[in-house]
């Protein structure tokens, strides 16, 4: 596996592998490690770390422990990082897909279409539409959606556009393949490659947003998030700074482990920067 | 004795660990005299253009020199500094590129990229070399200097644009000048008064030639003395008429054996055969698009009118922008004409809608031009071959049963099929995209210049294989190229396209032997090599080496 091999050689790419590995381990160990729910209030408020053993990262302003908050922040982040992205592609693949194929008026008007959208401000777009539909993980999820995939459709539609007149996608259009199937079977697999290193770079935006959101106070109100954590600490950064520290050190990790993730995909995934790393 | 201008002495280049052989070059020499014309020719992978790179200190660096020297008028080149090799370049050798299109910048007028030559070795003043400049474009045979001189890459034709190349190659007035397959990328017309000019060039100023071609169509029309190279060895050198007409090495033999000949074969008979494929009043015009001035229009095919019976070849021949390609996509419907009828045996195809014509579609196949870009990276050849008759509505496993037979039919090993294209040569992806139009046993072929992109040697192969295929299933093919004597070989009629209009239509020997229209007489003059080399594609190649 030549593929695989650039992207081991790529050492960014491996320590964002490992990093992110770690992120995924802590979502999955949390209701094993801390069953209970991370809102609880177990101890004395403003609790430095280390100060009780049972609360390596000490407690928040309302007693609430922030290893806790902290492991099952980061199922909540992964979880919408990973689902904001599915939708956008979703959104954004079928359409640049069929504005590059198609071309002419199916092409201006699927354009114009994401320009409306590209125009205005993401995150101040959702915001308004967190706010609109009242914050819940759903409406989160749905806003970092709507405002990320423009840039998906653009992508997908500028390598549809370049593939389609390739030879192999005429030569299925003359064996009489339907035009669905061209696009599914001779189109779109050869696009895999930059739609995936978008999408982990996607990831991580659709992370930060969330944060954003939650420190906004427009994070969904019945789960621990790292956006919240930060928000809620932020008062109180001077006298206990481990409140807000900690979720900011895990999302600024879990950014840059995506982006040392999405570099390196990128990396292996052209032929030619890989040809030249194995001199 | 004079020293020559240039000696390559026991010259071996080292190739990265990884590649397929230790050696691009081994123990490589030649020396070229002043004002001689050295052609090396090779096939693709010979080491042919690594020589040229060699010997301007432009070798990727992947490759290194392992031994020897490159001697210039005495002075080894490899073993001067960057520094020093920068001021030998332009200066004391000139360069020629293939790519007219890439090799001169985009957004810099001609005039100002041939004064660069002389500004980056600080020859001259700024008034000197604009004189200068304007006087280079005139000696390359170029109309309205000043106007030229003016003008950016994109207003000139690609003949043009390798004329400026040759200006600036020549600006310091080098001893030696490498055209590295300068004509390749040309029209046999525009190749001819190239050829010409580099030779003109070469008296005039007693420069050295070395020039590095495939084409031994081009070696006869420029060669003084001409070296073989096989992987990376030299395998022959002598004069041009040695090596043309009494070839010593057995590689030289096959090349020269595999160049197709001018003269046609006698003619097949077709008496009696019906009617299979009859395209009438075929246009098709391009408009440019624009929001507030009408566009420009170009009618790529103007009016075409043309039948083929079964088993019968005609072929299409035209330089670069006739229209060609235009008509082999428009009968394919890959691009909708504006009038005019198809018809294949009966079916009139052209009123069809595309869903209509898609069930029809395994009637008329297509072979593509470039095998590398027509097959899917991502799909087995079974698959890529299977993909038609699986839409056509054959059964999965029966299709792929069917590729297997069809791989074994078209030279290659039936378990070809599990394999991906990267996997496979020029030749053999092109056999693959043979089978896969044959999957559909379509009564009509159309072949865009499908050997256009191969070596000499595979091409030979390729088009014994159409002939013997064509034999065999009674195909009716439409042959689209812009080779002539490729055309001279496979066709039994040609028609000759220029402007989106068929000028002329015979049978291939009357053509060749009377042609009646001026551009086919130009076309015919201007084929390298003329009646010097060539030979015929004989159909026994065909099932001969399925290697290729």
């Amino acid at each position: 596996m030549s593929f695989l091999r650039g992207f081991v050689r790529n050492r960014g790419a491996l320590v964002g592998a490992v990093v992110l590995l770690v992120v995924v381990a802590a979502a999955a160990a949390a209701p094993l490690l801390y069953p209970s729910s991370p809102w609880r209030m177990v101890s004395r408020p403003f609790l430095a770390p280390l100060a009780l053993d049972r609360f390596p990262l000490g407690t928040d302003a309302l007693g609430r422990d922030v290893a806790s908050g902290l492991l099952h922040g980061a199922r909540v982040s992964l979880l919408i990082g990973l689902v904001s992205t599915a939708v956008a592609l979703l959104i954004g693949v079928p359409l640049g897909a069929a504005s590059g194929y198609f071309g002419g008026l199916v092409d201006d008007v699927c354009m114009r279409f994401t320009e409306l959208f590209q125009t205005v401000p993401s995150f101040a777009l959702a915001v308004v539409l967190v706010a609109i539909l009242q914050p819940s993980i759903a409406s989160v999820v749905l806003a970092i959606a709507i405002v990320s995939w423009p840039p998906v459709a653009r992508l997908v539609r500028g390598e549809v556009l370049s593939l389609r007149s390739r030879d192999y996608v005429q030569a299925a259009v003359t064996v009489g393949q339907r035009t669905s199937r061209v696009i599914l079977v001779q189109v779109l697999p050869n696009t895999l490659g930059p739609i995936i290193v978008m999408a982990s770079l996607m990831i991580a935006t659709a992370i930060l947003l969330e944060s954003s959101l939650s420190f906004l106070g427009l994070g969904d109100p019945n789960l621990m998030s790292w956006g919240y954590m930060v928000g809620a600490g932020r008062t109180r950064l001077i006298d206990a700074w481990w409140i807000s520290f900690f979720p900011g050190l895990a999302i600024l990790l879990t950014v840059l482990a995506l982006n040392l993730v999405g570099e390196g995909l990128s990396d292996a995934f052209n032929p030619r920067l890989a040809r030249e790393g194995r001199r | 004795m004079t020293e020559p201008v240039l000696a390559i002495d026991r010259l071996s280049l080292a190739l990265p660990a990884l590649a397929d052989r230790p050696f691009a070059i081994q123990d490589l020499s030649l020396s070229l005299d002043r004002g001689e014309t050295l052609c090396v020719v090779g096939e693709s992978g010979s080491g042919k253009s690594l020589t040229a790179l060699a010997t301007m200190g432009l070798l990727p660096k992947a490759v290194k020199p392992a031994g020897g020297a490159i001697r210039l008028a005495g002075r080894d080149l490899l073993s001067l500094s960057e520094r020093q090799m920068r001021d030998v370049r332009g200066r004391e050798i000139g360069m020629i590129f293939q790519e007219p299109m890439t090799s001169l910048n985009p957004v810099m007028r001609v005039r100002d990229q041939i004064a660069e030559t002389f500004e980056a070795h600080g020859a001259l003043d700024r008034r000197r070399r604009m004189d200068r400049t304007i006087e280079l474009i005139t000696e390359v045979g170029l109309p309205d200097p000043a106007a030229i001189a003016r003008a950016y890459p994109h207003e000139l034709s690609g003949g043009q644009r390798q004329r400026v190349m040759i200006a600036m190659a020549l600006a310091l007035e080098p001893k030696l000048i490498i055209a590295d397959e300068p004509t390749t990328a040309l029209d046999v017309t525009t190749q001819a008064q190239i050829l010409k000019l580099i030779d003109a060039l070469r008296k005039k100023h007693g420069t050295a030639v070395l020039f590095i071609t495939h084409d031994f169509g081009v070696v006869a029309e420029i060669a003084d003395r001409v070296a073989v190279l096989q992987h990376g060895i030299r395998v022959e050198e002598g004069t041009a008429a040695e090596v043309l007409r009494n070839p010593q090495h057995d590689y030289t033999k096959r090349l020269l054996a595999a160049v197709p000949s001018i003269v046609p074969p006698p003619p097949k008979d077709l008496a009696g055969e019906p009617k299979a494929f009859a395209v009438e009043n075929l246009t098709k015009t391009y408009k440019g698009r624009g929001f507030f001035r009408k566009g420009r229009e170009v009618k790529a095919a103007d009016g075409v009118s043309f039948s083929i019976q079964r088993g019968e070849t005609l072929g299409l021949v035209g330089e670069s922008g006739s229209g060609k390609s235009t008509v082999g996509r428009c009968v394919m419907r890959l691009i909708e004409p504006d009038d005019g009828s198809i018809r294949i045996g009966d079916l009139s195809i052209r009123e069809l809608s595309q869903a209509q014509f898609r069930p029809m579609r395994r009637r008329i196949q297509m072979v593509f031009q470039d095998p590398f870009a027509s097959l899917n990276p991502r799909r087995t050849v079974g698959r890529i071959i299977a993909e038609g008759p699986i839409a056509q509505g054959v059964p999965k496993r029966v299709a792929l049963e069917q590729a297997r037979k069809l791989l074994d039919l078209v030279g290659l090993q039936a378990n070809a099929a599990d394999r991906y294209p990267h996997e496979f040569s020029g030749g053999q992806r092109q056999r693959v995209g043979i089978a896969r139009a044959l999957a559909l046993e379509p009564e009509v072929l159309v072949a865009d210049e499908p050997v256009s992109a191969l070596d000499v040697s595979v091409q030979a192969q390729i088009l014994a294989l159409m002939q013997d295929l064509q034999k065999r299933l009674g195909l009716a093919i439409l042959f689209v190229t812009h080779d002539l004597r490729v055309a001279a070989q496979m066709c039994d009629r040609i028609a000759v396209m220029q402007r989106g209009k068929i000028v002329e239509l015979q049978p291939t020997a009357e053509l060749f032997r009377s042609p009646q229209h001026a551009y086919t007489r130009a076309l015919l003059a201007a084929v390298p090599g003329g009646q010097d080399v060539g030979s015929r594609i004989d159909a026994a190649v065909a099932i001969g080496s399925p290697a290729a």
